[in-house]
């Protein structure tokens, strides 16, 4: 007889392969997501929005119903899929530049409205599937393929906090900021996953985890070094916590 | 339903309604302002949802998502709001959603003005966002048609999962004429491709609502799966109206509440001897071809009347296929043509032709 699996693929990620660059944590990040679906949900309670982006292939990865958005509005069509979908639990997956760029109006929006959809933002302060431009997030003196000399206020304007902003909205029920980059976090995050999906099947209304990510690739790093420089240098910039929780 | 007085904006509101719609997701701008005031108090009462969008662009996304779950949605706008849309409908057509874009035309470039024009027929009848696509426009003449065109809207969509825009000009929002509301139902329409949730073993496939195809060749392969749809929707679905045509010597081709006015001319011309007809495209894509290619073979000359500079006049010389000449007259900026002004180029066209 054989043993008991200990670890296996959750029912919420299909069998495809990640496209993902060695080092990335999205794939952690799409796991985390699987885990907590599977945990508290069937798979035809779901509809999921995946982004442009890096992770715009993600419908192929998360097993249950997926749209794709255009560019930024995951946060519009998941408010159209809600209302007419009242009973599901409806999420978008979606990065810095497609939410908190050119996505900052849905985002702000479905917030305020309080739509009752949960949001996984990764910031990784750079646009990866282009190759590597400044994102709204980019860190200042950071170094992307637009902002060459590194990115200054004066010439590229100020990081964005969307977890600050957000937070001084009424609607949102949950909004966090969380890390991937070490063992203790990665249970952190999924932690707060959970609570987020647990809000909107509670009918809280609107929440949104920003998880911090690496983008070996196009920082130039080793995932090591990726991973250092979440913690050295995103962090105090993005500090980690519940920045609001009603 | 009795007969009654409604405004343009408010009968296609209501026909939505009564056709199943309820989903409104809008944004304000006149003149169709009336459509997302009335749904926004009326889908209360039969159980629907209204969502007042943060834009044009969040508006037509809503309904991306409303529409993927296989739900009755609508959205609607005026020319500046509906060129924000663009996006959206392309998507929407890419990813085979069925639903309704009203567009309550009035004058452009730009901001424009708020009066009534045709200026966005080029936008409309090409598809209008971006890629290999086109999409069943539709041009009331009447309060009356735009609530039956409106109704035929939402089956056309269903029937072939494509977006289906009414095409209204100003007027047609803004002006209240007696209106009799059909008895509508709904056919039955395969819904399977919805995504409304999906587990391993219920019996259809996980539904990925999309427009991305990576590969060329299966991208290739579903834009030509596109365009068979859209000879079939140009074999089946194209509408057009011909008066006064049997003994016509020549034709007025116009489309909206310009045709009306010219109908009215057409008639003076008749009085005076000239004998004249109209040809009015019910859908302006697809074009009423075959009609105006028949009717170019026997008279002597055709003019387009338009408010604007002159779209649809492209159109018509298309299918007229240089069998006969074709004139234009038109009025722009949000000025409409006169009955005056297009019975004096009919009276032009014969002295001439």
């Amino acid at each position: 007889m054989a043993a008991p699996a200990i670890y296996a693929r959750p029912k919420f990620l299909t069998d495809t392969p990640f496209h993902y660059c060695p080092g990335c944590t999205h794939g952690i990040v799409h796991r985390l997501i699987a885990e907590v679906l599977g945990e508290k949900f069937e798979q035809d309670e779901v509809i999921g929005v995946a982004p442009v982006g890096c992770a715009v292939f993600a419908y192929n990865y998360f097993n249950c119903d997926m749209f794709e958005a255009a560019h930024g509005r995951a946060p519009a069509v998941a408010t159209g899929i809600k209302h007419a979908q009242p009973d599901k639990i409806v999420f978008t997956y979606q990065g810095d530049g497609d939410l908190a760029s050119i996505g900052m109006a849905e985002t702000v929006h479905a917030a305020a409205r309080g739509e009752n959809i949960t949001i996984i933002f990764i910031n990784n302060g750079i646009y990866g599937m282009t190759g590597g431009q400044m994102a709204p997030t980019t860190l200042i003196g950071e170094k992307t393929s637009t902002s060459p000399f590194g990115r200054t206020a004066a010439a590229n304007g100020n990081p964005i906090h969307v977890s600050e902003m957000l937070a001084t909205l009424n609607g949102p029920s949950l909004i966090a900021r969380v890390s991937v980059h070490d063992v203790k976090n990665v249970l952190n995050a999924k932690k707060l996953i959970a609570k987020a999906f647990q809000n909107q099947a509670d009918g809280k209304g609107f929440s949104l985890i920003e998880v911090l990510s690496t983008c070996p690739t196009n920082w130039g790093k080793s995932p090591l070094e990726a991973l250092q420089f979440v913690s050295e240098r995103m962090i105090p910039e993005y500090p980690l916590g519940t920045l609001k929780e009603v | 339903m009795n007969r009654q007085m409604m405004k343009g904006n408010e009968a296609i509101a209501e026909a939505a309604v009564q056709a199943g719609c309820r989903f409104f997701f809008g944004y304000p701008i006149t003149p169709q302002n009336e459509i997302p005031e009335y749904m926004s108090r009326r889908l209360v009462e039969v159980g629907g949802q209204f969502v007042q969008a943060e834009s044009e662009v969040a508006a037509i996304n809503m309904v991306y998502g409303a529409a993927g779950t296989g739900a009755r949605s609508m959205t609607s706008s005026s020319s500046p709001g509906i060129s924000l849309k663009q996006e959206g409908i392309s998507y929407i057509a890419g990813a085979e959603l069925p639903c309704v874009i009203v567009n309550i035309v009035r004058g452009g470039p730009g901001l424009g003005s708020i009066q009534p024009a045709q200026s966005d027929y080029y936008q409309a009848t090409r598809g209008g966002g971006h890629g290999d696509y086109r999409m069943p426009v539709y041009a009331p003449a009447s309060v009356q048609e735009a609530v039956e065109l409106t109704q035929r809207a939402f089956d056309v969509a269903d029937k072939y999962r494509t977006p289906v825009m009414i095409l209204g000009d100003g007027i047609i929002g803004q002006m209240m004429e007696p209106v009799t509301m059909p008895e509508y139902t709904a056919p039955a329409f395969d819904r399977s491709w919805a995504a409304t949730g999906w587990k391993e073993g219920c019996g259809r496939e996980r539904a990925v609502i999309n427009s991305l195809y990576i590969q060329p060749d299966v991208l290739e392969k579903h834009v030509n799966k596109l365009a068979r749809k859209y000879a079939a929707i140009s074999e089946n679905e194209t509408m057009v109206e011909e008066l006064y045509m049997d003994d016509a010597e020549y034709a007025v081709v116009a489309y909206g509440t310009t045709a009306r006015i010219a109908l009215t001319a057409v008639r003076r011309a008749r009085e005076d001897g000239v004998k004249v007809g109209l040809i009015r495209p019910v859908t302006v894509w697809p074009f009423p071809e075959k009609a105006i290619e028949d009717a170019a073979g026997r008279v002597k000359g055709m003019l387009a009347v338009e408010m604007s500079l002159g779209q649809m006049i492209d159109d018509v010389r298309l299918a007229a296929r240089d069998r006969c000449p074709v004139r234009f007259y038109g009025r722009t900026g949000g000025i409409v043509p006169g009955v005056r002004e297009i019975h004096a180029a009919i009276l032009n066209m014969k002295e001439e032709l």
